[in-house]
């Protein structure tokens, strides 16, 4: 056997000569030549301070600042660099007992002699204070500096969020965060959150036994400065807002009011809220747990979270539809006597004059006539079949941001329900259900299920005549920053803008018009507001009160949807409710404090409980 | 009973040995890494040093049960071996659990098996026995499916995905090398990877460009000046129109023109030397298109075939990214543990940064921060010597021996160790970049333990037997 290789075995040997050579060099410069690595003395120890960067600051549409942040200090312990010390000292400046100091020191110890542990969170600025000066009395004990959020008003729970720890499965996937860090954990805060926590940064030091330091590690080369936080700037007006949160006291429900022409959402309220700072440093644990089992849920968001039939505001859609498909026109009657009458078929109305056409159908919310409507739509001899019809009928619907979640830069937003054809057909048998079968969707009630958000975006594309911004919160991410791309793109409806007008004209009328229309009680002088009135009926109690609306009718500011749970009709709620934010937001005043003395007084108790 | 006490006799105890002593090392070792006050016994069944004296013990048994069976079977059972690796490598993507991102491992009540680790095994002994079969041929017909060997088990094991046994899979090239691959290939493949950590650095188009003026160098060395000069004139008129196109036409970046420049100066240029017959220049500007094309291929490959977090380890070993928190963190606690040790260490179980549980995976693949931390320079470059021993000695054994089948699975063995020694502990020391590999010995775990157990006494056995005839 010939072996013309053989010589090849020197050059491995070579290399394998080389690869350690490499190796022991590498070591020889880092274990000895490069001093820095050294820990100095033998008692010496490193020690590890993360710098935890401010946390992005909040402000609303107008610059005022609405959430920043205050200092926390959270004390560190190594137990076995500790030594004997006045304990009766420590537990006065900490304001703990000995029973107290024992437990916690027993705990650091079983986590780890030598790794540091948190002896206590977020102690005050006046004990660090203390505590700092006499520190050397204390070897072992360190203090890290850490952010806590401070806000301006008591008001945003919901919409801005709150900052907890981690929790272990988010610690398992993302490396950034370590045990004990903090994160946003509901709204801006979460959303926001890679924007808002900056980067940590790092110092490492050398300390001595006496715990005093003696520099930086290496000359500081593993040192990172830490870089803050993000500001954002926010869509909310925050006196409207707080305004908003004022009148929704003792009521339970929900606002959404957007700025038609952005997107941008100038009041999210849902109610009951609770003052945010409750979920701040130390007591946040406690304050949780109370507000987790509170009866009345405060910490569930309606405006997101809650998906309601819309009742009679949904009639607007309805019209729209129709119109679009040429089954009915703005000077088509249809009757009413008390109702709609089909066969076997009722559908009850309250007392109005009939006929009516669209416009006034609209101020008087005639369930007849939108059941007609609704029944054209369905049979539209232009398509093959009552589903091939429906099917049209719920595309127009999503187009308009039903059905499916917008896409708010805010967590746990629900998508509403919009039945499809083939959720009838499983029920029914395919395609054995007819106009009549599912009449309820004429008038907002049955099936359908949409959020005040979706409710006060559909105010957004009426008052838009046909198209709309998805809503969002924030509108600049950093000092020279925009919104997130999504928010910039608009959506075209596919309804055409003149077959808005008459329902604008009709949601005028509702609100301005004469005898028979719904919302009279929120007529503004001097400015035109559109709207309508809708009851949901709620299976559990007293039905709620819906009002959806815009003002000015020519060249909109401002769209709006309020919800009142368990209070009955629209108009004696809800409507008042919103014609005073309009109000505000477009005056900056109130005129008819009666008005608002009513709306703040009034307090409806919510019925039936699960 | 008289072949047994022959085999006994004729087993190298030097490898035995260092195999003894790193297998005990790496215990004590441990102990170090995940001490734990509560525990204190380094015999603690619930600890990892408990459990690793454990695996130690049934890594004795399996190396007895392996010299004990007659060399015979692992020549006429390679290929078979080979192929049930294969089916448990296919296996454990279907029934297999995932652990960190990986389905690599078969979970049997309390244990956990790694088939990639035995596979190795299994791929050295069929890659001995074929190219034991071939031994008279060479060339292209013998290294394509040798490659193709090697290359079987690396596309399962990619597919859990599991980059780091990819990466030492890569070592059986050294096999080939040995056994008579062409030197180009090699030569290639470094020049390949310099290219690539250059691109790195400085990005595509200076890369681009300073490749363009390597090759007109080399022309003008090559074939004179004049020859150059027309190729400079083809390359710029080339270069203008694509630059008119690129940027006013077609609206693409730099790097696209500069393709499209060469592209076309090689239709030119190409049709040119066919008709006049210069072959230098031709090759030249062979290797010219290759390269470009080389630089794109990289690019697209680094930025939209590798993980974002595989890119990050690369960057920050050739210095360009730091991450403190992220990809980074590890090496930084490494640098420091081993960094703060000095010349004699901070003394057995005295490491601080160890014991803070800084460094992540100290008991596994960052195992060596302790003994840089512990026992200094003076025990690094201890445990050094005794794997460079180790594989000298395992090369010498490799040359001793008469059958290409042993000479060639030894091999196989000396190159596993070599990339699992360099590897591992460069990367602990920012010489390589973080890549998710055990050291031999020293890393805790069962599998690995028992897979380079049997690889190396496989080896020991053969060796063993190497005057008898095999085939």
């Amino acid at each position: 056997m010939k072996d013309r290789y053989a010589n090849r075995k020197y050059i491995l040997m070579a290399l394998v000569i080389v690869a350690a050579a490499i190796l022991i060099i590498r070591l020889f410069y880092i274990q000895i030549v490069d001093k820095t690595y050294r820990v100095s003395a033998a008692n010496n120890a490193l020690r590890s301070i993360t710098q935890y960067p401010a946390r992005g600051l909040i402000y609303d549409r107008n610059g005022k600042l609405i959430v920043y942040n205050q200092a926390a200090y959270d004390l560190l312990v190594i137990p076995i660099q500790t030594s004997a010390f006045d304990t009766a000292r420590f537990n006065s400046i900490l304001g703990i007992t000995i029973g107290d100091f024992r437990g916690r020191m027993k705990a650091a110890v079983k986590y780890s002699r030598r790794a540091p542990s948190v002896f206590m969170k977020m102690i005050s600025s006046e004990t660090y204070g203390t505590l700092q000066e006499e520190l050397y009395k204390f070897p072992g004990f360190y203090v890290q500096a850490r952010t806590l959020r401070k806000y301006t008003a008591p008001v945003g729970a919901h919409l801005l969020g709150y900052v907890g720890e981690v929790d272990d499965k988010l610690l398992a996937r993302n490396k950034y965060y370590r045990s004990g860090d903090y994160i946003g954990t509901s709204g801006i805060e979460k959303t926001y959150e890679e924007q808002l926590r900056g980067r940590k940064g790092v110092n490492i030091l050398l300390v001595d036994v006496h715990n005093n330091i003696k520099g930086s590690y290496a000359d500081g080369r593993f040192d990172t400065t830490a870089i803050p936080g993000t500001n954002l700037w926010s869509t909310i007006d925050l006196d409207l807002q707080e305004y908003g949160e004022k009148l929704m006291l003792n009521k339970t429900g929900s606002i959404v009011a957007i700025e038609p022409s952005t997107g941008e959402i100038l009041a999210l309220v849902s109610s009951p809220s609770y003052d945010p700072s409750l979920l701040v440093g130390r007591i946040r644990s406690d304050n949780f747990a109370r507000l987790q089992a509170d009866t009345v849920k405060p910490l569930f968001d309606r405006a997101l979270m809650a998906s309601y039939p819309p009742g009679s505001t949904f009639k607007i859609m309805n019209g729209l539809i129709g119109l679009q498909e040429g089954v009915i026109y703005p000077s088509t009657l249809f009757g009413c006597s008390n109702g709609y009458h089909a066969g076997p078929i009722t559908v009850g109305c309250h007392t109005h004059s009939s006929p009516n056409d669209l416009p006034h159908a609209v101020s008087m919310s005639c369930n007849a006539w939108f059941c007609n409507a609704f029944r054209r739509t369905l049979e539209n001899p232009k398509y093959a079949s009552v589903g091939e019809s429906f099917d049209h009928w719920r595309d127009y619907l999503v187009a308009c941001g039903f059905g499916n979640k917008l896409g708010i830069d805010l967590p746990n937003e629900l998508s509403g329900f919009i039945p499809a054809r083939s959720y009838y057909d499983r029920y029914y048998g395919k395609d054995r259900w007819k106009a009549l079968t599912v009449i309820s969707l004429a008038i907002g009630q049955g099936e359908i299920g949409a959020t005040p958000l979706q409710m006060a975006n559909m105010a957004t594309v009426i008052a838009n005549r046909g198209s709309f911004y998805i809503p969002h919160v924030i509108k600049k991410i950093g000092n020279d920053g925009a919104p997130a791309p999504l928010y910039t793109q608009k959506y075209i409806t596919g309804i055409s803008p003149q077959n808005f007008e008459p329902l604008v004209e009709g949601m005028e009328g509702a609100v301005n018009g004469g005898p028979g229309s719904t919302a009279r009680g929120a007529k503004l002088d001097s400015i035109i507001i559109c709207g309508k009135t809708g009851t949901a009926q709620n299976p559990h109690g007293k039905d709620h009160s819906i009002f959806v609306a815009f003002a000015p009718k020519d060249n909109p500011q401002i769209a709006i949807a309020v919800y009142v749970e368990n209070a009955g009709f629209g108009s004696t709620f809800a409507a008042p409710i919103a014609s005073l934010l309009i109000e505000k937001y477009l005056t900056d005043n109130i005129k008819r404090k009666y008005l608002e003395d009513y709306v703040l007084k009034l307090v409806i108790k919510p019925d039936a409980k699960e | 009973m008289q072949k047994n006490s022959n085999i006994l006799s004729r087993l190298d105890w030097v490898t035995v040995m260092l195999w003894a002593v790193m297998m005990i090392m790496g215990w004590l070792n441990i102990y170090a890494a995940v001490y734990n006050e509560n525990h204190t016994s380094i015999f603690d069944l619930s600890q990892r040093y408990g459990k690793q004296l454990l695996w130690i013990v049934a890594a004795v048994v399996l190396a007895v049960f392996v010299i004990v069976t007659d060399n015979k079977l692992y020549f006429f059972f390679a290929w078979f071996i080979y192929g049930f690796f294969i089916l448990l490598l296919l296996l454990v993507l279907v029934v297999g659990n995932e652990i960190n991102g990986a389905k690599a491992w078969f979970e049997i009540g309390p244990f956990s098996i790694q088939p990639s680790e035995f596979a190795k095994f299994g791929t050295g002994l069929a890659l001995a026995s074929f190219l034991n079969a071939r031994r008279q041929a060479s060339g292209f017909k013998v290294m394509a499916p040798a490659t193709a060997i090697i290359m079987g088990p690396v596309m399962l094991i990619a597919l859990q995905p599991d980059m780091g046994s990819v990466v030492t899979y890569f070592a059986f090239f050294i096999v080939l090398f040995r056994e008579g691959m062409s030197l180009y290939v090699f030569i290639s493949a470094v020049l390949a990877v310099v290219l690539f950590l250059l691109t790195l650095i400085f990005g595509t188009v200076p890369m681009a460009l300073g490749i363009i003026a390597v090759s007109f160098i080399i022309l003008i060395v090559v074939s004179g000046f004049p020859t150059m000069l027309k190729a400079m004139m083809v390359m710029t008129v080339t270069g203008g129109v694509s630059f008119l196109l690129g940027h006013y036409l077609l609206d693409v970046g730099t790097d696209i023109v500069i393709v499209i420049a060469v592209v076309m100066a090689g239709a030119v240029y190409g049709w040119y030397t066919y008709w006049h017959k210069l072959k230098n220049p031709a090759i030249i500007y062979a290797f010219l298109l290759c390269g470009i094309l080389y630089l794109f291929t990289v690019n697209y490959a680094f930025h939209e075939i590798l993980k974002p977090h595989q890119q990050d380890r690369i960057n920050i070993m050739m210095g360009l990214d730091s991450d403190p928190y992220g990809e980074g963190y590890n090496l930084n606690q490494s640098l420091i543990s081993i960094g703060s040790g000095g010349f004699s260490g901070k003394g057995y179980l005295n490491g601080t940064q160890t014991k803070f549980k800084f460094v992540p995976e100290q008991s596994t693949d960052f195992i060596f921060c302790t003994v840089g931390e512990e026992w200094g320079f003076l025990g690094s470059a201890l445990v050094i010597g005794l794997f460079v021993w180790l594989l000298l000695r395992l090369l010498i054994l490799a040359e001793r021996q008469r059958t290409p089948f042993i000479r060639a699975y030894g091999y196989s063995v000396f190159a596993l160790f070599l990339v699992h020694f360099f590897v591992n502990i460069g990367m602990t020391i920012g010489v390589m970049p973080v890549i998710g590999i055990p050291l031999p010995f020293f890393s805790y775990g069962g599998s690995s333990l028992w897979g380079f157990t049997i690889l190396l006494f496989v080896f020991v056995r053969l060796d063993a037997g190497r005057t008898e005839y095999l085939g």
